[in-house]
């Protein structure tokens, strides 16, 4: 029945399957839904949608595929004064506009030809919530238009509200597609953490010895599991401050997510170039801090190493002594970083600044090569890759 | 039997086509939405508004599938073992039922709530799979098989701390309770304060509305925390002016302990309020 109304939805990506569409023929058949086009939106929504992000997925289908079907089944409920829609018409179009319309046919061509306005309008504006067009730029002239307006016209019919509910569109910024989200970084940090449970069997279970026991009608079964090895131990050093403010999100939500992730998760701050000093809170960094080397002696090797920033500064930060430009610094940052690298053989760096900019920033290239190559961008996917080389 | 909300209880439309198709085709319902909704509620109304008893099975991180379905007791049987008690001879004494169980024997059929699904193990929803789709399951220590006489109504809470599975989502029906609007608030409030003043509500819900707008809020308050929040006002019998005064140098609502649930949104209304002031002056 809605086989073509499926299809579009799969066209649009969003993931519903055979089994959900059979499920929904089923429930229409078993009268969930009474004849309206709303209660059949809110059966179909609950049966094809699995994910509030995708509502506003399948409001939009659903906007294109049944447009103008409930007119035709609700056409003796909703008598629509004419002059109502002339009068929005000539809101909606210009002089010249109407001349042509009357030209082409009349009233029913007019109607027709704001729809397509219509149209054209939400896809030109779209993301806004409203439709609202700015004055000068939009085709329909300095009033603007919105689409609750064209609804003027069933104001006066019985139990009609004046927008479709799916045309509102709420679920708009649902939409995470974008996004990174506490969610998808535990998802992605827990292959470091399946990675700390493998190991030889060479410690007494307990608990399944006695079960095995007691299956075992009383004779003695023992049996072994791999040691519980100390979950993973991580070591984050943040750059804060300057051009990273504007990752201040990303970073937040990955320093949260591995927060709840790992048991051992040690932090620290810098600022643009790992030097001789590193501090934890950033109020007090210039009178509570602590010198790297007994950051170094402090956390043994087996920490794995993650530095997030962007490395966008100037070369002279890496490459010199006293380039640094908060202070003077004795020693070079490439020096510093190079000691790190030594202690931890495990190190990634996660870069929130996109792939692609990469290649313009020199100091983004100099510190890529002293990482030997290990800087993931702070994408799921980098996310993944990072923690795959951590666990190599 | 069709559930079209109770008098403690505002449904929406959508969430009463959910609700139904969900109790007609017998398939879970999985609910979702910002925490304070009334994700849990629903459940116990939906038992209320048909008459059906209702089961809860609370769900925490150590939770296993297999708990839901029945448990081995081994140690008490090597405990009875050696003491010679004769109950040692029928496994069947030392199979514990799970919420599962229970409600697929039930002499009526139930509600069964699986609340707060996303807590556990990443792979819980798929070890149910099976079970909630045929509604049977198969005992290895006995080797019967329960079936369902009735399959129970089974409403399914997630908090979205994790992702389910496919799998799993395909056999739901879905329902996200989006936040309410204020004509809804307004019912809502209604049917649990049926004697509130018309004015202070409307103020009240017009600082409630004012604070959730606030950007950048950490954890906005929602239908439950303005539920409580109307009751200490209503307790305290604050004067409706207090809310109206829209003084700027007091954005900060009183009694904000039961809408602001976190010290950095309250120090967020104190900064907020600091400006204001230093802007009048």
């Amino acid at each position: 029945m809605f086989i073509n109304f499926f299809l579009q939805l799969r066209d649009a990506k969003l993931p519903c399957s055979l089994r959900e569409y059979l499920t929904l023929t089923e429930a229409l058949k078993a009268g969930v839904a009474d004849y309206s086009v709303e209660q059949f939106y809110y059966l179909a929504r609950a049966t094809l949608v699995k994910d509030e992000k995708n509502i506003d997925k399948f409001d939009r289908v659903f906007g294109q595929c049944f447009n103008g079907i409930e007119f035709i089944s609700e056409a003796s409920e909703a008598e629509i004064p004419e002059e109502w829609l002339r009068k929005l018409a000539e809101l909606a179009l210009s002089e010249e506009e109407k001349k042509a319309i009357e030209a082409m046919g009349g009233f029913e061509k007019l109607m027709e030809e704001l729809q397509k306005r219509l149209e054209e309008q939400k896809k030109r504006h779209q993301g806004g919530s409203k439709w609202i067009g700015t004055a000068g730029t939009s085709p329909f002239g300095a009033y603007g238009y919105n689409p609750e307006g064209v609804r003027i016209g069933q104001e006066g019919s019985r139990n009609r509200r004046a927008v479709k509910v799916w045309d509102k569109r709420e679920y708009q910024n649902l939409d995470d597609s974008i996004e990174l989200g506490t969610r998808n970084i535990k998802v992605a940090l827990k292959r470091l953490r399946r990675f700390a449970r493998e190991g030889a069997a060479e410690e007494l279970d307990l608990d399944d010895t006695i079960r095995s026991t007691a299956r075992n009608a009383g004779l003695l079964d023992i049996k072994m599991r791999p040691e519980r090895h100390n979950a993973v131990k991580v070591l984050i050093l943040f750059d804060v401050g300057g051009s990273m403010d504007d990752h201040i999100r990303a970073c937040e939500e990955l320093f949260s997510a591995a927060r709840g992730e790992f048991k051992h998760l040690e932090y620290y701050y810098f600022h643009n170039c790992l030097y001789e000093k590193l501090w934890k809170d950033n109020r007090r960094r210039h009178s509570e801090f602590k010198p790297t080397f007994e950051v170094m002696h402090t956390y043994p090797a087996d920490y794995k190493l993650v530095f997030v920033g962007d490395a966008t500064m100037s070369p002279y930060e890496i490459a010199y002594p006293g380039g640094s430009v908060e202070h003077w610094n004795e020693e070079a940052g490439q020096v510093w970083m190079r000691r790190m690298l030594d202690v931890y053989s495990k190190a990634v760096w996660l870069n929130p600044v996109q792939e692609k900019y990469w290649d313009y920033t020199p100091s983004v290239q100099m510190m890529r090569e002293l990482m030997e190559n290990r800087m993931f961008p702070l994408t799921i996917a980098g996310l993944e890759g990072a923690m795959k080389e951590l666990t190599r | 039997m069709k559930f079209k909300g109770t008098d403690r209880y505002v449904a929406t439309e959508d969430l009463m086509v959910a609700v139904n198709a969900a109790i007609t085709l017998e398939r879970p319902l999985l609910i979702k939405g910002e925490p304070g909704t009334g994700k849990t509620v629903l459940a116990h109304e939906i038992a209320k508004a048909i008459g059906a008893p209702l089961m809860e099975w609370h769900i925490k991180s150590t939770t296993k599938a297999q708990q839901g379905l029945y448990e081995y007791d081994a140690v008490s049987r090597l405990r009875d073992s050696q003491l010679g008690d004769e109950k040692v001879h029928d496994i069947r004494n030392y199979i514990k039922k799970g919420k599962l169980w229970e409600s697929f024997t039930a002499p009526e059929r139930p509600v069964l709530l699986i609340d707060e699904i996303d807590k556990a193990d990443i792979e819980f929803p798929n070890d149910l799979l099976l079970e909630l789709d045929r509604m049977q399951f198969f005992v290895y220590e006995t080797g019967e098989t329960v079936v369902a006489e009735r399959r129970p109504i089974v409403v399914i809470t997630s908090n979205n701390e994790k992702e389910l599975p496919d799998a799993f989502l395909r056999r739901c029906f879905f329902h996200y309770i989006r936040f309410p609007d204020t004509e809804t608030m307004k019912e809502i409030v209604e049917v649990h304060f049926p004697n509130v003043q018309k004015d202070l509500l409307r103020e009240a819900l017009s600082v409630f509305f004012e604070v959730r707008e606030t950007p950048g809020l950490k954890k906005k308050p929602s239908t439950s925390e303005l539920l409580d929040w109307l009751k200490l006002l209503m307790a305290e019998e604050l004067p409706v002016e207090v809310l109206r005064s829209r003084d700027p140098a007091k954005l900060i609502p009183p009694l904000h302990g039961a809408l602001l649930k976190n010290e950095q949104d309250v120090h967020l209304f104190e900064r907020l309020a600091f400006l204001a002031r230093r802007e009048r002056n």
